[in-house]
């Protein structure tokens, strides 16, 4: 049975019409046109799909679109609608991604622990990041820019 | 992936609608994290006619400690057990063990009771709820139960719960002897990993201890060879020695994807000795800091 619910998508009230069964990732992807979010693992493995909800990293290929009725979801366009943030700047100068494909959820990731620890140590960053895979880059740019932003 | 089923969704605003769904259909499913159920629903492992979303409810959001009970609700997550002051002061034992779980994105959502119904046999929650006798507090049409940690788990994912129940949470009583503890993870990476072997451990001030392994049965094992043989004795290089031949009788450990029975059963053995070392040291005030792994 299809329900409309309305929810706070990168700052603009949102209404749209769902199945129970419909996982937000291929709502936001297929039917709002946002493309930051990726399917990678499908499974809450990889981290590419991660988007948030009030505030905090999900995975949104584990969430069921209607679950975030009434809920704030931001995703990496929310993130820089004023343009790129220092930190994605950090990332930029220090090249730190390659085919790009984890660079949302990573980025999204790192946001969170920012705001919430603004000076994390090397291990920090690391944990922050364990549930975001890169097959391209062995981690250490992406470690190394946010290192350098926050020293 | 697409869920092929079709199901009501509910998002429940008290507990008697939840147990008012519970009895009317016959395939209900109780969603909060939705980290376990969202997979299993892809994959139609489960395929329930509804799905109950509890996180509307706020009372089972509570971190609670009064009368020397800690009471963590059904909707508290493991980001909200690392970050609770209750948790970090009273059970830092918690604490490291919800830090091992998966990682940030899945912590933010996954529940311990969550994990605890899931039941899978490497969750991570099970082995702390033993070495701390916890009860599992549920309620349904028959009304509230309250079920012993060591009856809870009955097997491979199955647990005690009946099909028309819901968990509440989760009561912990704090322990009435001084006592200092520690978890021990096996992984293959550091960073979301499940556990190849985890491990709790209490100790007390008089040198009694709890001890219970994961991942290395169908359910969590209490070590009660292991600790009737140390029990209120020094633990001598000679006793740790024999208390390590002891892990074989107390765990069955299996081959499988991520290690094999015989790695398990070996580092089960290197994580004993390292994991009482460090709840000893930390009875003493010094030992690792808690979520610094021992192994």
């Amino acid at each position: 049975m299809k329900k409309e619910i309305g929810f706070l998508l990168n700052g603009e009230r949102r209404t749209i019409e769902v199945s129970p069964s419909e996982i937000l990732l291929e709502v936001l992807r297929d039917r709002l046109g946002l493309n930051s979010p990726k399917c990678g693992c499908d499974r809450g493995d990889c981290g590419t799909c991660s988007v948030m909800i009030n505030g905090k990293t999900v995975r949104s290929c584990l969430v069921l679109a209607i679950e975030v009725e009434d809920q704030e979801v931001v995703t990496l366009e929310g993130i820089m609608q004023n343009g790129l943030t220092p930190l994605q700047e950090s990332f930029l100068k220090h090249n730190s991604f390659q085919c790009g494909f984890c660079a949302p959820g990573v980025i999204l990731s790192t946001t969170e622990l920012l705001a919430k620890n603004p000076h994390p140590n090397k291990e920090e960053i690391q944990e922050a990041i364990a549930g975001n895979l890169c097959r391209c880059t062995g981690y250490s740019p992406i470690i190394d820019a946010v290192v350098d932003l926050v020293k | 992936m697409a869920i092929e089923n079709q199901y009501e969704y509910v998002k429940a605003k008290n507990l008697d609608e939840v147990v008012g769904l519970l009895q009317r259909f016959k395939n209900a499913v109780i969603l909060s994290g939705g980290t376990d159920l969202v997979e299993l629903l892809k994959t139609g492992a489960v395929h329930p006619d509804v799905v109950i979303d509890i996180k509307g409810l706020d009372f089972l959001k509570d971190i609670r400690l009064g009368n020397n009970i800690l009471w963590i609700g059904a909707g508290v997550t493991f980001s909200e057990l690392i970050d609770s002051e209750i948790i970090n002061e009273h059970f830092p034992i918690i604490a490291e063990m919800s830090k091992t779980v998966a990682s940030v994105g899945i912590r933010n959502r996954a529940t311990m009771v969550g994990n605890i119904c899931s039941a899978v046999p490497c969750m991570d929650s099970g082995p702390v709820l033993s070495v701390y006798k916890a009860r599992i507090i549920t309620d349904g049409q028959i009304g509230e139960r309250q079920i012993p940690i060591e009856q809870w788990f009955v097997g491979n994912r199955k647990t005690a719960l009946f099909k028309n129940e819901i968990v509440k949470g989760i009561s912990i009583p704090v322990p009435d002897k001084k006592h200092s503890g520690c978890f021990v993870k096996l992984r293959r990476y550091s960073g979301e990993d499940l556990a190849q072997v985890n491990l709790a451990i209490l100790a007390f001030d008089d040198y009694s201890f709890r001890i219970t392994f994961g991942a290395v049965a169908p359910t969590p094992v209490r070590a009660m060879r292991i600790e009737r043989l140390i029990n209120r004795m020094k633990l001598v290089p000679e006793l740790m020695e024999k208390a390590q031949q002891l892990v074989e009788d107390d765990i069955a450990p299996i081959t499988d994807i991520r290690a094999t029975k015989e790695y398990r059963l070996h580092m089960a053995k290197v994580m004993l000795e390292r994991g009482l070392n460090a709840a000893l040291d930390r009875l003493n005030g010094g030992g690792p800091a808690y979520g610094k792994s021992v192994i």
